[in-house]
């Protein structure tokens, strides 16, 4: 499923953030968005899964099934979120947990499943407080895949972790999240390049999407490759081109 | 075993000091009795104390069950419905600025001289912190938590149930000691205005026949009951909120390891 957000702006105390802004999220690929603080990527992204809290938002999504979008998102934020009084296993079932009257075994089974899957087999029964950020983070993942929704919406996912979870992170995602259809705020060029299929950065005043790079190669890319590295070195003048 | 040494060396510590108060002033017995002559008067009135004693804490714990719930369901009341808060919010605050004592009179000449005026007196006297601070914590439910809620497709019921609520404990255990503390002074305060019954009826009625030292024993065990209950409620509000960890005694803040 393709999904079309097309003339969507945003003014912020009267100021024009961005405008007649479209955005393209082919089936089945990643999409990062790169841009400064304060750019509207978080908003853009919020107005997408149907949580934008700023009263001057505005934009229309379409769906290539020509189906609202509405319900069809999973997001994942910076913050991990996960609900201090429930069990590592309760937070990934949170989904059936709101609404359904009780949690199926099956269910159970996938949330076990997918723990396992993000290494964290064994910490069914922990609470969250018990576990590490990167830890944290992974069952964040995991309850993102048992929402199983069309359409993951990532902002900032792994801005909170130290270099090396991060990469670790960066892989495990890659591989969970491969054939999807992917949105990822990052400020994280390298991260942004190593992921995902099409790379985007919003800057200027008011706010424009440049053309997308297409980084080569499976994802994750490693962080050894010649071409991404330079890459990488455009994207950061570009970047800091804006803040000069 | 220093749990057990430290509160009876703090009581020994106060009797001391009382003591000493009573040395030093050289006040009569009528005025000030020392510690000694009231735990004499308490053990040999004891059955009186005690029958008057459970009169009180029935009358305490009956007014902090129908405080609590009350106060809970105002609080979950004004969370839920909009347009209820913006109405009822005024009555709250302008309820609280008429003083609880003197409603007490008005109390006696509705519900009677029995335990019901007074049971009344410990609720109305816990009901506003408790709504107070339950609707506070409710309301303050990071909105992060309610994003995800509603990205995960949580209708309102839910959101309020799973996540507001449980968001909402911590401040609810701040809202429960608060009546704990609270509660003795409503029932007291009840019994002084006019019973039959009670610890406060007894305290009024030693100090008029210059029974003081009674009326120290009567104190002596009011206060105990506080105490007591504040432990206890005290208890229960970190059993309801087992995730959050108590910083105060981990070793971290170094206070802590001198226990």
């Amino acid at each position: 499923m393709d999904i079309r957000l097309e003339n969507a702006s945003l003014h912020w105390q009267q100021h024009c953030v961005f405008r007649e802004l479209d955005l393209e999220l082919p089936a089945g690929q990643w999409t990062s968005i790169l841009g400064q603080s304060g750019v509207g990527k978080s908003s853009l992204l919020q107005l997408l899964c149907g949580i934008a809290d700023d009263a001057d938002l505005s934009g229309t999504i379409q769906c290539s099934d020509g189906k609202p979008l509405s319900g069809r998102v999973a997001w994942m934020a910076q913050d991990d979120l996960l609900l201090p009084w429930l069990s590592t296993l309760d937070n990934v079932l949170l989904a059936a947990r709101l609404s359904q009257r009780q949690v199926t075994p099956e269910q159970r089974e996938l949330g076990h499943y997918l723990l396992t899957q993000v290494g964290l087999g064994d910490k069914a029964r922990a609470r969250p407080s018990q576990l590490s950020g990167g830890q944290r983070q992974r069952v964040a993942l995991a309850r993102t895949l048992f929402q199983d929704r069309p359409l993951v919406c990532m902002d900032e996912p792994f801005s909170a972790l130290d270099a090396i979870n991060r990469l670790r992170l960066q892989d495990l995602a890659a591989q969970l999240l491969a054939d999807r259809t992917v949105l990822m705020i990052t400020h994280d060029p390298l991260e942004a390049l190593r992921l995902s299929d099409r790379v985007l950065v919003l800057q200027g005043s008011p706010a424009r999407l440049t053309h997308p790079i297409l980084p080569r190669g499976a994802a994750p890319r490693s962080v050894r490759d010649e071409t991404l590295l330079q890459l990488q070195g455009e994207l950061l003048a570009l970047l800091a081109g804006e803040a000069a | 075993m220093a749990a057990i040494l430290r509160p009876l060396s703090i009581a020994f510590g106060l009797a001391l000091l009382w003591q000493c108060i009573v040395w030093i002033s050289g006040a009569p017995k009528f005025i000030l009795p020392g510690p000694g002559l009231v735990i004499a008067t308490l053990v040999d009135q004891l059955p009186l104390l005690l029958r008057h004693a459970g009169v009180t804490l029935v009358e305490i714990l009956l007014g902090l069950v129908l405080g609590v719930v009350l106060g809970l369901l105002s609080a979950l009341s004004l969370i839920t419905w909009g347009g209820l808060r913006r109405w009822l919010m005024p009555v709250l605050v302008i309820s609280q600025a008429i003083p609880v004592f003197a409603l007490a009179p008005v109390l006696m000449l509705w519900l009677g001289y029995g335990m019901a005026s007074k049971i009344a007196m410990a609720t109305l006297i816990i009901y506003f912190p408790v709504t107070a601070a339950c609707f506070d914590g409710l309301r303050r439910t990071p909105t992060d938590y309610l994003k995800l809620a509603r990205t995960l497709g949580a209708k309102r019921r839910a959101q309020l149930l799973q996540i507001r609520l449980p968001a909402a404990l911590p401040a609810f255990g701040s809202g429960l000691r608060v009546a704990a503390s609270v509660a003795p002074i409503g029932a007291v305060v009840g019994e002084w205005v006019g019973s039959s019954t009670g610890l406060g009826y007894l305290m009024l009625n030693a100090n008029a026949r210059m029974q003081v030292d009674l009326m120290f024993a009567a104190l002596l065990i009011l206060a105990l009951i506080a105490v007591a209950l504040y432990f206890l409620i005290d208890r229960l509000a970190r059993l309801l909120v087992p995730w959050q960890s108590d910083t105060l005694n981990t070793p971290l803040s170094g206070s802590g390891r001198s226990r």
